[in-house]
Order: structure tokens, then sequence, then C-alpha cells
């Protein structure tokens, strides 16, 4: 932008500020000054992009229809335009400090701290040295996040390549996003798919390419009673209620004896007895420890190391 | 900030100076992420606008003499603009998240913040910020005691487990921070072992005691840059490539990757550095079937080594 430009566009927030009454386009033509007075046209696409960006960086500006005038009438309501007054105590500065410094990268960190510039400039003390020995860090490094975000806020359904779990194929999917959520450091949308006619989850990092918004903002409703985060299904919710008996070599296998019941064996070699839900991801631990662990029992899950020392070995 | 910024920061900038008469030059050019020549050349475009008319009377009287900035004459924009949806959620979505910390448990000022941003941003914001959840893992055993000597000031003894090496090794830590980032617990602290500012993930520790000793790092012990994230190989660890099935597409999801490469099928090409072969020859034999090592040749010999060492025993045992 300009210089010109953001002078231009300073003095018209004041003048529909200050105005009492609606002004013309005409009245404002004359009273900021940088509008073409010579050229109409050159004039009025010149006054219709200042006001759609006025409008973009949240200023509202407010358009009069007088049924006894010809034209329409502007100007901006304090009382829409202003921060409400707010003021914080010490402890409660300290949190939003905190909380200002959660995102990282791109679009919300610069919203947060847009927000700070904001309730400091309103005269709010914010402390910026807040949290002191505790940081949060929340990234947001997905590709599709910004629009999946911009899709919730505006509630506008979405379209998106997706690509399941192990799966070779990638297919589209609409949906109506319900929200995002962040479990374990990974992204999920989740909504109403419209193919399957059903509600699904997402993982941000499965969509390939673009989000693109389908349809007019305002178009998804959130039913009522959904939540959102229990939704999003937990591995950790799985009970670990089957056992598994594991030969480890001494002085090797540190984790599996922290986590499992250690009985010292003879030769060299113990036995530990671990919890898990899922032969799979068991086998998917024990096999990275090579020839020092060896799954006794039970079969499905020793198998299960087999396969995986195949497929490793072909 | 680029330029299209510029006029929210005007507006913002204006009722700061309003309520901060005095403010100098240095102090408002940092607060607002500027050099003190781009704050000036802010102050002169403010300078240059005001009412209708812009008689000097109209006009916004700002001056910085000798770095103190005065400005007059701007009441119209004295306040600043309300929160935009995406600046009061943005804020809302953290302090919600960090509401669920033990550390927040007592105290209500997190309710109170949240109360009066909700009040301050309309109801827009509130109502997305309830449909965006960021979660935390729930808090490693080793939490209290780390807390308890953050808060004491004290070291810590620990026994450390590093997967890549599967090694314990007994550690003593002066904490400096704790980090929660991408839902995972770590120390940040002076390890004495490393003699070195580390991170430790607080799930892999073990053993972790509170000792009588006041935490005491060196003077020149910098706070970790994590401003690209808490794992950050570095550029002098070894390439590895691999190729991975569609069963094996997590990888490039759950590791940094220098490169991707998608070879059709839902077949993918990564490229990743590690800091430890081992880590790479755990991760293959993890991967099974899934992908494989391309490159270098002699991980993928030793990964073939350790697999073939392994099936032996099954085989004999069987």
């Amino acid at each position: 932008m300009s210089r010109r430009k953001t002078e231009r566009l300073l003095n018209l927030v004041i003048c529909l500020l200050a105005t009492r009454r609606p002004l013309s386009a005409e009245q404002i033509r004359h009273a900021v000054p940088g509008y073409d007075a010579g050229n109409d046209e050159a004039f009025q696409r010149m006054f219709e992009r200042d006001k759609t960006e006025l409008r973009e960086i949240g200023i509202p500006v407010e358009v009069h229809r007088d049924p006894w005038e010809d034209e329409p009438g502007y100007r901006i309501m304090r009382q829409a335009y202003e921060l409400p007054d707010i003021t914080l105590e010490a402890d409660e500065a300290a949190v939003l400090g905190l909380a200002a410094q959660v995102w990282q990268r791109a679009n919300l960190a610069e919203a947060a701290g847009g927000a700070l510039l904001k309730l400091r400039a309103a005269g709010v003390q914010t402390d910026e040295s807040a949290g002191g020995p505790l940081e949060l860090r929340v990234d947001t490094r997905d590709p599709a996040f910004p629009a999946l975000w911009e899709a919730v806020r505006d509630r506008r359904v979405v379209r998106f390549d997706y690509r399941a779990a192990g799966s070779e194929s990638v297919l589209t999917r609409t949906v109506e996003p319900w929200g995002v959520v962040s479990r374990r450091g990974r992204w999920y949308v989740v909504g109403h798919d419209r193919e399957r006619g059903a509600a699904r989850v997402f993982r941000l990092s499965r969509i390939s390419g673009t989000v693109t918004p389908v349809g007019r903002p305002g178009a998804v409703t959130v039913p009522d009673g959904v939540d959102i985060r229990s939704m999003v299904g937990s591995r950790d919710s799985l009970v670990r209620e089957r056992a598994a008996t594991v030969r480890v070599r001494q002085g090797t296998c540190q984790w599996l004896r922290q986590v499992g019941r250690t009985e010292p064996g003879a030769g060299g070699w113990d036995v530990v007895t671990v919890d898990f839900a899922d032969p799979e991801w068991l086998a998917g631990s024990i096999v990275t420890f090579g020839a020092d662990a060896e799954v006794l029992d039970p079969p499905d899950a020793r198998d299960a190391v087999i396969r995986r020392l195949k497929g490793a070995l072909a | 900030m680029s330029s299209a910024d510029r006029l929210p920061r005007l507006l913002a900038l204006v009722p700061y100076l309003m309520s901060h008469p005095g403010a100098q030059v240095p102090e408002v050019a940092r607060l607002f992420g500027l050099t003190e020549k781009q704050l000036i050349d802010d102050l002169q475009l403010v300078w240059m606008c005001g009412l209708p008319g812009h008689t000097p009377g109209d006009l916004i009287d700002v001056s910085w003499d000798g770095g103190e900035i005065l400005i007059d004459n701007a009441d119209t924009i004295a306040r600043p603009l309300r929160l935009g949806v995406d600046e009061a959620s943005a804020l809302l979505v953290a302090l919600r998240m960090l509401a669920e910390l033990p550390e927040f448990e007592d105290g209500d000022a997190l309710a109170r913040v949240i109360a009066k941003l909700e009040r301050a941003a309309g109801e827009g914001a509130a109502a997305v910020s309830s449909q965006v959840a960021v979660e935390h893992d729930p808090a490693p055993d080793a939490m209290a005691t780390v807390r308890e000597a953050l808060r004491g000031g004290r070291r810590l003894s620990l026994s450390y487990y590093v997967p890549g090496r599967d090694e314990v090794t007994p550690r003593q830590v002066d904490p400096t921070r704790l980090v929660m980032a991408d839902g995972r617990s770590y120390l940040e602290g002076w390890c004495y072992r490393a003699e070195g500012m580390r991170l430790f993930r607080l799930d892999r520790m073990m053993d972790v005691e509170v000792l009588e000793v006041p935490a005491d790092p060196p003077a020149g012990a910098e706070p970790l840059d994590l401003a690209d994230g808490v794992f950050r190989p570095s550029p002098t660890d070894e390439l590895a490539e691999l190729e991975l099935t569609p069963a094996g597409r997590w990888v490039a999801e759950y590791y940094p990757c220098e490169e991707v490469t998608e070879l059709g099928e839902g077949r993918l090409r990564v490229t990743l550095r590690a800091r430890d072969q081992g880590w790479v020859v755990r991760l293959a034999l993890r991967l099974g079937d899934a992908g494989r090592v391309v490159a270098p040749e002699h991980l993928a010999a030793r990964v073939r080594e350790t697999a073939a060492a392994a099936l032996a025993r099954y085989e004999t045992a069987g």
C-alpha cells in the first residue's frame, strides 16, 4: 500500500468517524484529500476499493439508505468501531501474555499479536515476560490449516482431496466443518461428510492440495450436542488388557524394562511382561530392538514381529 | 510488517500514544515491531492527517522532540479498533488451552480474562473459539517433580532414555523452562553431562529427583531457540532416503523431512536428517514392508543385517 493511499484511508476513517450524519460519496470526495476531482469513474472505483479495504481490516463502514435521498450515505458508528473498555488485573495480564505467545507461525500468531497491540493501545498493561519458566507452543504448519480455520469461522462448506490412512488412492471429500481439534500435536477437522452422509474426522496432514470453499458463508450449522473433541478418537483410550512376554538381552531394551515388569533370567537374558492392546502397535515397538528382543507370547504378536522383520529384509 | 498492515498499525499506534503521553521512540518502536526510522515515518504520516478541512487546527498534532512522543488533536481515533474475530479467537482458544493445565487449576485469572475478552470481542469470536480445541497430553509421571524443581530453583537428578541408542544415561540438570509443544512436555535445562542447554522429553525421564542443590546454570547459558520447533536436526546430520508405501506415509507426517516426493499410487520418497544412524535403522524395522531405506547403501545394509539377525532368533526358537 503506498504512503499516499494509507494517508487517504486514514483521513477517510477519521472523516467517517467524525461525521454525525451519513455522508454521500460526493461529500466524501470533497472532504478527503487524495480523491480524483476530475474523473467521476476513477473516483467511484477508488472509493469502492477503499471501502472494501476498510471492511477487510474490520472497520464497520455503515451504508445508510434514506428514502428521501438518491445517493446512499456512509459513516462509521463509533460504538461499532471502538474497542469496548477493558482493564486487566496483573494476574490476568500475565495469562494473556502467555496466551498470546502460544501460536507459532503465520496467521494465528499474527492475529494474536494484533489483538495484543490493540489491547495495549487501549491502555491495558500486558505482561511480555509472562509465564516465566513456562512456554507453550502450538504449531499450525499444516498447509490446510488456514483455509479450514476460515471455513469453521465463516461456517462454510469445503472440498478437499484426502488420502485415508494406508490408502493408495486420493478421494475428493465435501465436508461441512464443525470444528478443528489438535491432539498430540496433530490437527484434525471434524464435520459432516456429504458423500458419506455421516460425521467424519480427517487428519489435516493427509489432505493433499488446497482446501476450496464451496457455496456461501453461513451455510454450515453445527448440530446441537456435538462434542468435537470426543469425535477425535484416541489410541490412548484403548485399554491395554492383554499381556505379552518378551525375552530381552541383558543390558538392552531399556524402555521395555521401564514400561514392563522384568524377571531376571539366565544365560544373559531376562523376560519382560508388557501390557498392550494392539499386537501391531506392540510389534512396531519390539521390532526396533532387533535381535535383542524376542516376543515369546502371544502368537499373534509374535507373528506380527516376524512379518515386519521379513518385510524389512525384502 | 508489510505495508498492507500499515493502516491497522496506525490505528493502534495513535491510541497507544494518546494513552501513554511522553512515550519514548525506542520503546514504542520495539513494541510495534518497527525500526525507529519506520516509527518516525509513521508519525510523519499521522501528522499529515486529520479532520476534513485539513486546516492546521484540524490536523493531528505530533511531536517527538528528544525522543519523547506527544500527540494531540486525535480524539476521533483515540480508541483502538475493536478486536477482529480472528484476533479474539486466537487469544480465546489459547486461553482455553491454558485453562486445562494443572498450573492454572487454582486461581480464576483465566476465567476472568476469558469473560472480559468475550465481552470485548462480541459473539462471533466466542462461537468460533469453541469450535477450535487444542489438547495437551496427560502430564507424564515426572511432571510434578520437574515443576517442584523449577519452582524451588533446584537441580534435578534423572535417568534419561535415548531411543536412538537404546541408552539410559544418568544426568544432572539445572532446569530453566518447561516447554509444552505440539502436545508434548519438555524440560529445558543445563545438562552437566552434555555441558550445554538441552531439551528433555518428560515421558522419557526415569528416577527423577530434586536435589538439595540450588540450580545454577553457567552465566553464558542461552535459552534454546525453538522458533522452528523442538525437533531440530543439525545440517551436519547424515541424510537418509526412504521409500514408503501408503502404509508408511505417516513417516512424512511425524518427522520433518527435507524432501518429499510423490511416487504415484500413494507411495512417497522422503529425505530426512538423522542425528543417529541407529534411529533410521529402528525406523526401517518398525516400517517392515511399509518402507525401505534407499540411500545410503551402508544404512540399508545395516537394516537387512539387523532384520536377518532378529529373524534368525525367531526361526531357531520356533
